[in-house]
C-alpha cells in the first residue's frame, strides 16, 4: 500500500475514478488460499462461477486464482466435484 | 443603471430572480410558505420563459435529492422550500455539501411542528445550519432578489450548496417595490456553468465509501472549502454591487459605528428596529443596529472589530432547546475575549408579532444596563 495522501491532495468530495478497485490489492488478509491440481480438473467452470470475488480465472484451459484479490473463503474447495483445489496456509 | 421597480411579493421576487437565472433543472415540492415561489416559477416553466426541466417530486427529500443527481449531473440546479419540508431534505442536506454541489435553495423561513405552525421564526434554517451549507439571510424582497442571484454565482465559484431565508409571510407574502436587473445583465452575471468535473462529462463516482483512513481528509477540504466562502462572498457582492449600486457585506451596520447600545438581530425584524433607531437616534441616543447577512461561515472576527465598548442586545427568532439560542451564540462566541456585556433575548417564535414597543424597551434595558444571566423573552405571556 502506497503512502496514504494527506487533504491537499486528495480529489475533491471524495469522488473516486471508476475500476480504482484494481489498484488496490484487497487479498493480503486470508489464511488459506487455494492451489489447484490442474491435472485433475474437468474444466467444468464451477469454481469461475461461484467464487464471490471473481478472481478464479480460466488461462490456457488452466484455473488459476488471482492471489492479489482472493479471500480464502475456500467455496471453490467445497464445489469443486472432482476436489482439485485444496487450501493450505497463505503464509 | 437600470431603474425598472416593480411590486412583487418576496416570493415572487426570488421567482423573479431564478427566471433569470434560467436553472437547467428545478426540482421542487410546494409547502407554505415558499409555495408562491415554486408557483411563479412554474408559471414561467408553462410559459416557455425559461428552459428548466422542473421536476414535480413527490417529497422534499425527493427534491433535494433530485437536487443532488442533477447537480452531480453538472446541470444547474436551484430549489425552495420551508419549515418540515427543509427538514424532510435534513438527510441529503450534507450529501449536496460534502460532494461540493452548487445547488441554490431558498429557504421561506416557517416555525416546525410541533405544534404545527405556518407563520414565521427561523427554527427550520437554523436546524441545519452546521451542515456545510452558506447561508445567507435577506431583510426585504429586495434583498432577497439581491442575495438570491448572488447566491448562484458565489455556490459554482466555492462549489457548495448555498441557502438564501427571508421570513415567511413578513417577507414572502407582502409586495414591495423590487427594483429588477435586465435579465442579460443577470444572464451575465451568473454566466455558464461549466463544471470542472460531472457525471455526464467525466468517468466518475460520486458518493462512494470512504472510511477512517480518507473520510477525515475528504472532511478537512470541506471545512477549509467554507472557510474560504468568507472572501468569494465579499468578491462576489463587489460585482454584483456594480450592477445594481447597492451595497453588500457579512453583515449591515445601521448606524453603528458612534452607538453605544446595539441590537443585533436577522431578517425583516431588522428594519423594524431600523425604525426605532431612528426615532431614538431624533432623541440623541446613541443607539444602532448590527444586521447579519452571512450567518455560514460566520464572521467572527469582523464582528468582534466592530462591537467593541458596546452594550449589546442580540434578538433570537429561534429556541435553542437547553443551549444558547444559535445568534446569540455566536455574538458570545465572536466576543469571548473582550468582555463585552451581551444579553440574549428570544422573540416572535410561531410569528408572534414583534412591536417598536418591544424593541424601545430593549434599547431602553441596555441604556439602563440591566443584564440578565438568562435569556429574555419578547413578547411571551409570562
Amino acid at each position: 500500500m502506497s503512502r496514504l495522501k494527506n487533504w491537499k491532495e486528495i480529489r475533491k468530495a471524495g469522488l473516486v475514478e471508476p475500476a480504482s478497485s484494481l489498484a488496490v490489492k484487497t487479498g493480503d488478509w486470508k489464511v488459506v488460499k487455494p492451489v489447484v491440481d490442474n491435472k485433475k480438473c474437468i474444466k467444468c467452470y464451477k469454481c469461475v462461477v461461484y467464487c464471490p470475488d471473481l478472481c478464479i480465472e480460466m488461462k490456457n484451459e488452466k484455473i488459476t486464482p488471482n492471489l492479489d484479490y482472493c479471500k480464502g473463503c475456500s467455496l471453490c474447495s467445497k464445489v469443486c466435484p472432482v476436489k482439485c483445489i485444496a487450501m493450505e496456509k497463505a503464509r | 443603471m437600470n431603474k425598472n421597480k416593480i411590486a412583487l411579493t418576496g416570493a415572487q421576487a426570488v421567482a423573479e430572480a431564478m427566471r433569470q437565472i434560467n436553472p437547467d433543472v428545478v426540482p421542487a415540492y410546494p409547502i407554505t410558505p415558499q409555495t408562491q415561489i415554486v408557483e411563479t416559477f412554474a408559471h414561467f416553466v408553462a410559459d416557455g420563459k425559461v428552459e428548466t426541466e422542473m421536476i414535480r417530486v413527490e417529497s422534499e427529500h425527493s427534491a433535494m435529492s433530485a437536487a443532488v443527481g442533477a447537480s452531480a449531473a453538472g446541470a444547474r440546479v436551484m430549489t425552495a422550500s420551508s419549515s418540515q419540508g427543509v427538514l424532510l431534505m435534513l438527510e441529503i442536506l450534507p450529501i449536496a455539501s460534502g460532494l461540493r454541489l452548487p445547488i441554490v435553495m431558498n429557504v421561506v423561513n416557517r416555525a416546525i411542528s410541533a405544534p404545527i405552525n405556518i407563520h414565521c421564526d427561523h427554527s427550520d434554517s437554523m436546524a441545519c445550519r452546521d451542515l456545510g451549507w452558506v447561508q445567507i439571510y435577506s431583510e426585504d424582497n429586495q434583498e432577497v432578489y439581491d442575495n438570491t442571484i448572488l447566491a448562484m454565482k458565489l455556490a459554482e465559484k466555492i462549489e457548495l450548496p448555498v441557502m438564501v431565508m427571508q421570513d415567511g409571510f413578513i417577507t414572502s407574502h407582502c409586495v414591495e417595490e423590487v427594483e429588477i436587473l435586465e435579465d442579460e445583465k443577470v444572464k451575465r452575471f451568473v454566466g455558464d456553468y461549466n463544471p470542472e468535473t460531472s457525471l455526464l462529462k467525466n468517468k466518475v463516482t460520486y458518493g462512494a465509501l470512504q472510511l477512517p483512513d480518507y473520510y477525515f481528509e475528504t472532511k478537512m477540504q470541506e471545512a477549509d472549502a467554507i472557510a474560504k466562502a468568507k472572501i468569494e462572498f465579499l468578491k462576489t457582492a463587489k460585482e454584483l454591487s456594480k450592477l445594481t449600486g447597492r451595497e453588500y457585506n457579512y453583515f449591515e451596520s445601521y448606524k453603528l459605528k458612534d452607538a453605544n447600545y446595539v441590537i443585533i438581530t436577522m431578517n425583516s425584524s431588522a428594519g423594524t428596529v431600523k425604525s426605532v433607531v431612528d426615532k431614538l437616534r431624533k432623541k440623541g441616543k446613541k443607539v444602532g443596529l448590527l444586521k447579519p447577512v452571512l450567518f455560514r461561515p460566520f464572521p467572527y472576527s469582523e464582528i468582534k472589530s466592530v462591537l467593541k465598548g458596546k452594550k449589546i442586545a442580540v434578538l433570537d427568532r429561534s429556541e435553542s432547546f437547553g443551549a444558547n439560542p444559535p445568534l446569540f451564540s455566536e455574538i458570545k462566541n465572536s466576543l469571548f475575549d473582550i468582555n463585552a456585556r451581551v444579553q440574549s433575548y428570544v422573540f416572535g417564535l410561531g410569528g408572534r408579532e414583534i412591536f417598536e414597543k418591544d424593541i424601545e424597551k430593549v434599547f431602553d434595558n441596555l441604556m439602563k444596563n440591566k443584564f440578565d444571566e438568562t435569556r429574555k423573552y419578547i413578547g411571551l405571556r409570562e
